[in-house]
């Protein structure tokens, strides 16, 4: 990273501090309350610039004018009432007419009423959940920078640290409403872009709410110290126009029912170790037994034995047993059986090897685990 | 038996100290609990700014090199108390207790064996909490600031020695405070009325009396982490009817008395020198006191500035803020009296009254920036960002521990009878200027930028900021050690200083010799 | 001398005094807490105990929105969601809803449901006659229940408030389980 010279600061800050990339300044955000608290963040800033430009330039003429080594005798002055009186009252106007914009933005940003759609936002050790209040539609939302760039062996990508595999959806235009809490320790969700940060306190409902102005990305991050994670769990936001929302939002919904009910088959498949083993030895002695011949011993030399073996009798080996079956081994007779059979037959039939012969592990394989492998 | 005292032999009796390490170990002698307090202190800026240099070396470029996340944020925990604990209250009670007895012609502290226990059971406190950091699963790791359920069902082991040394560390504080106490109401010498005690002594008075009402809240807040962590209460746990905010009520509503109290004798020594220095009495000496126990009061009614994200309702949110702003104006009142004690004196720049002015114009920068944090719809834009890490940096660095140095300038003669190097003390002055603004500085825009708090990695719009920031920290970190061979040089030898080095000083302490012996003002002198 | 020093015991003592003071005040902020938080409703918590039922009249001219959303915190493995997402009721109209739980652990638990309003104004005005929230709630495992909640909001309830979301954490309670959840569930057996 190249190192900008201490000069160059001033003039990075002019040049780019109001703009919006690499930026010095608090973001204008893309809602009504995001640009009144920069309005609001200016002013004081402007304010707080004045007062101390009056103060500092007083002490600098004062260091300069009132040296001793200028040869002067010191004043004896060191009270009086009058100028104390108005360097209480001017500062306390001033703060009066800081006060009251700020409470019309507050008032403003803590009115969650009337909303057109409700977001579920939990904080856990270290990622974010949302849920559509209305929809169903729920999804978890981790990191995706790859680990090799943080540990500094990859590239660092643009959004380093900022993206994340599923990105919270929401409409433009319309107001959306945040309850925002955790499952575990204090969080907080935080899009400066929206001017929103809510801490997510476990056991607690937190409110929030925006209308987003423009289509667009926007990211943010938690804001609450959570553990070892806490600079790890981002936050980005999509916002889209009303109707590609909607388009979105039902298909995503679409895609989750289907999703659950598929899962839902899954588990409906789960069967007893007798209906396993009964249906595995079936498709054994039709499917493998050529090869591995019904007593499990293999023909030495050509087919290995399953009787005995450590992949089919190991506990540890499990997953590499699964494996195989489904995918085969390269260069061998072995061919993969994942669009042979069904889940079921092809966890049935693994079962049956690892409790046939003598192998007697006691594990069952599920349909279910078939799934999850295939999808690894 | 005579009863004719021979007084000279009295006095050299008296004046016959222990040697070696019974001598510090034993000793009820303000000047030794302070130098030992002192030396306390610079050695834990030391243990301190070695985790800063951590924390600022993995943030110096993007992504992880050197310490994994759980360190980093061990480091920022331990970073913090160090600091606040360990560095920054020892040093002003190391000021106290050297300077308070002779500010106001007393021959001691009140309580002077209590005085030595105060002092000794700081080092015993850290040595806990430091080796806590090398226990299994490591040191604690949930910040200074310890919010709950974070360090209760979710922090490891070394909570128990956390809290354990917390509670030392506040035993100290409170014996220290009530020494302050009762030395002030009870030892001025006759004609020391309270309207004119030096402003360090009113200072250190009001400072006493918030340590007395808050470090017990702090116990309580430390007990009940404890206890919901191994007696199964549930004070901050929502399954068993507890509420998690409910910590950061109880702890902030010591929290922010505490930041005054790490800076209420700030002002009192600046009150001090910048007098000095422009030959010129203090500006507004009874407003100075009003005004330092305004901010006192009402820094009990400001401590929810600190969770305003944590879904407090509005009219709660809006208390906060206008309280928080109302407490500019005191402490804006006080900026203005130095700066009119300054006008038209006749002012010459040694180093004590160079760290007094850069602590004028940079303790009233982080005044601004929290006068911004003040304001409640902004604040959820710089809370937890690195914009208020900015802010507390600027008042306790350039703040606090500025005003510590200024201090040691100002009355290392009187300690030690030497003058210090004034070349080192000017490299030294010019090093720390110059670093901790590049240090701290480009904090608040990395803030504003949306850098949160407490991470040990960020994104990579934030780097250039970040990598400044780091080599600021190097060189101030590095500039400290000019100050440290400085202090240990001026304590062995150098031109030596009269009884008032500083022609425009005044007070009592300049009327003993330097170094102050042994024993001042064992016979009361008389105030007009 | 002794005249100095017995000043000095009597400030020493009314300072300690003090700082004991303080410590029990630390304590005492914990009460003092919760009894600002049930006048006020500023946390959002709802009544621990049973309501009386609605002595008053049913102010049909307006309705409320309430919504209903459950979690479960720190991976307890259970089922848990409301019956019906969401509620139009008149202030002072007395309403049930269930909450269906299931346990498909092999295991025994006792779980606990935490309720939390938003906006936490509205907590002062809803009045839960009976919550499966006020105990700790048992299930056997395998075993599923419909647990019954009724309530009604006070007509009371400002204007400004059309809508407010109760939601339900759920904790797993089964190693401080009270002696009446663990009664309960031997029952069931």
């Amino acid at each position: 990273m190249k190192m900008k010279p201490l000069w160059a600061l001033p003039l990075l800050y002019s040049a780019s501090a109001l703009s919006q990339e690499r930026s010095l300044n608090l973001t204008k955000g893309v809602t009504e309350v995001s640009r009144d608290v920069y309005d609001l963040h200016m002013t004081i800033f402007y304010i707080c610039c004045v007062i101390g430009v009056v103060v500092f330039g007083l002490m600098f003429y004062s260091m300069i004018r009132h040296r001793k080594s200028r040869g002067r005798e010191p004043a004896k002055f060191h009270e009086n009432v009058k100028v104390e009186i108005l360097w209480t009252l001017i500062p306390f106007l001033i703060l009066v007419g800081m006060a009251i914009p700020a409470t019309s933005t507050l008032i403003a940003m803590e009115d969650t009423s009337d909303a057109d759609v409700t977001i579920q936002v939990t904080g856990s050790q270290w990622k974010w959940h949302y849920k559509y209040f209305d929809r169903e539609v729920e999804f978890f939302s981790r990191l995706a920078t790859q680990q090799q760039q943080i540990d500094n062996k990859f590239d660092k990508s643009e959004n380093y640290l900022r993206e994340v595999d599923n990105p919270l959806v929401l409409p433009t235009g319309q107001k959306v409403r945040f309850l925002v809490t955790s499952d575990d320790v204090i969080h907080s969700w935080w899009v400066p872009d929206f001017a929103v940060k809510k801490d997510a306190n476990p056991g607690f409902i937190n409110e929030a709410w925006t209308r987003i102005d423009e289509p667009g990305i926007y990211r943010g991050q938690c804001a609450e110290l959570c553990g070892k994670d806490h600079g790890f769990m981002p936050i980005v936001v999509i916002a889209k126009t009303p109707e590609d929302y909607a388009k979105w939002i039902d298909e995503t919904e679409a895609k989750q029912i289907a999703e659950q009910k598929r899962q839902q088959e899954l588990l409906d498949m789960e069967m007893s170790m007798d209906e396993l083993m009964a249906m595995g030895e079936k498709i054994y002695n039709s499917t493998c037994a050529a090869c591995h011949q019904p007593n499990g011993q293999g023909i030495s030399g050509t087919f290995p034995a399953l009787a005995g073996s450590p992949i089919a009798s190991k506990p540890e080996n499990i997953d590499k047993h699964i494996d195989i079956v489904l995918h085969g081994v390269q260069g061998s007779a072995m061919q993969a059986f994942a669009q042979q059979l069904t889940m079921q037959e092809l966890a049935s039939v693994i079962t049956y090897e690892r409790n046939a012969w003598g192998n007697d592990t006691g594990e069952m394989v599920q349909a279910a685990d078939i799934n999850a492998a295939m999808n690894k | 038996m005579s009863t004719v005292v021979d007084d000279h032999n009295h006095e050299a009796h008296h004046d016959h100290k222990p040697s070696g390490i019974t001598r510090w170990l034993f000793t009820t002698n303000h000047k030794d609990i302070g130098s030992m307090y002192l030396w306390f202190s610079l050695i834990m800026f030391f243990v301190g700014g070695a985790m800063a240099m951590v924390i600022r070396a993995e943030l110096f470029q993007p992504g992880l090199q050197l310490v994994e996340p759980q360190f980093f944020n061990q480091m920022t925990t331990v970073h913090g108390l160090v600091m606040i604990f360990g560095a920054v209250m020892p040093a002003f009670t190391g000021l106290a207790n050297w300077m308070v007895p002779m500010m106001i012609g007393a021959p001691d502290m009140a309580l002077p064996r209590m005085n030595n226990w105060s002092f000794w059971i700081l080092p015993f406190a850290f040595v806990i909490l430091l080796s806590s950091l090398f226990m299994e699963g490591g040191g604690p790791d949930f910040g200074w600031t310890f919010y709950a359920p974070l360090s209760t069902t979710y922090s490891n082991d070394s909570t128990a020695l956390f809290v354990f040394a917390v509670h030392i560390m506040g035993i100290s504080s409170i014996m220290g405070a009530i020494n302050v106490i009762v030395t002030i109401f009870n030892m001025r010498a006759p004609g020391m009325t309270y309207m004119k005690m030096p402003l360090f002594v009113w200072t250190w008075l009001i400072t006493a009396f918030l340590l007395i009402a808050v470090m017990p809240v702090l116990a309580g807040a430390v007990t009940m982490v404890l206890t919901d962590k191994y007696f199964g209460t549930s004070f901050f746990n929502a399954a068993g009817g507890g509420d998690p905010v409910m910590f950061q009520h109880i702890f902030w509503f010591f929290g922010h008395p505490e930041v005054y109290i790490m800076i209420l004798p700030s002002f009192g020594i600046i009150s001090a020198i910048i007098p000095t220095f422009s030959r010129k009495k203090l500006f507004g000496y009874s407003s100075m006191v009003y005004a330092t126990a305004s901010i006192a009061i009402l820094s009990f009614l400001v401590w929810a500035h600190h969770m305003f994200t944590t879904g407090m309702p509005v009219f709660a949110e809006l208390f906060f803020m206008y309280c928080t702003m109302l407490i500019a104006v005191p402490t804006g009142v006080k900026v203005f009296n130095w700066v009119a004690t300054m006008w038209r004196g006749a002012i010459s720049f040694e180093v004590p009254m160079l760290f007094a002015l850069a602590f004028v114009i940079l303790f009233t920068i982080g005044g601004f920036s929290g006068v911004m944090l003040a304001m409640t719809p902004v604040d959820f834009q710089y809370h937890d960002t690195y914009f208020v890490v900015a802010h507390f940096h600027y008042v306790l660095v350039t703040g606090a521990i500025f005003s510590v140095m200024a201090a040691s300038y100002y009355w290392l003669p009187k300690w030690t009878g030497h003058m210090y190097d004034t070349t080192l003390a000017r490299l030294h002055f010019w090093c720390s200027l110059i670093s901790v603004n590049v240090l701290f500085f480009p904090m608040h825009f990395a803030g504003l930028a949306g850098m949160p708090r407490r991470i040990p990695d960020y994104a990579v719009q934030f780097a250039d900021i970040n990598q400044i920031t780091s080599i600021g920290g190097f060189a101030f970190g590095l500039s400290q050690l000019i100050f440290l061979w400085l202090v240990i040089k001026c304590a062995r030898g150098g031109e030596k200083a009269a009884a008032k080095p500083w022609d425009g000083a005044e007070g009592l302490e300049w009327t003993v010799p330097s170094p102050a012996p042994y024993h001042t003002f064992e016979t009361p002198p008389k105030v007009e | 001398m002794s005249d100095k020093r017995a000043n000095n015991s009597k400030i020493v003592k009314r300072l300690l005094l003090t700082v004991a003071g303080m410590f029990a005040f630390g304590f005492a902020l914990v009460p003092l807490y919760n009894v600002f938080c049930e006048v006020t409703g500023f946390n959002g918590r709802t009544n621990n105990e049973p309501a009386a039922v609605s002595q008053h009249e049913v102010d049909k001219s307006r309705t409320v929105r309430v919504q209903f959303i459950t979690r479960t915190a720190q991976g307890i493995p259970w089922k848990f969601e409301p019956e019906i997402k969401e509620v139009r009721v008149h202030p002072g109209e007395v309403r049930v809803v269930n909450f269906l739980a299931a346990n498909p652990t092999p295991d025994d638990m006792v779980a606990q449901a935490i309720p939390s309003i938003a906006p936490a104004e509205a907590s002062l005005y809803l009045n839960k006659v009976e919550c499966f929230c006020f105990n700790q709630q048992p299930l056997a495992a395998g075993n599923d229940a419909k647990m019954p909640m009724q309530f009604y909001i006070d007509p009371d309830i400002p204007a400004h408030i059309t809508t407010f979301t109760l939601s339900y954490t759920l904790y797993d309670m089964t190693a401080n389980a009270t002696p009446e959840a663990l009664a309960l569930l031997e029952s069931t057996e």
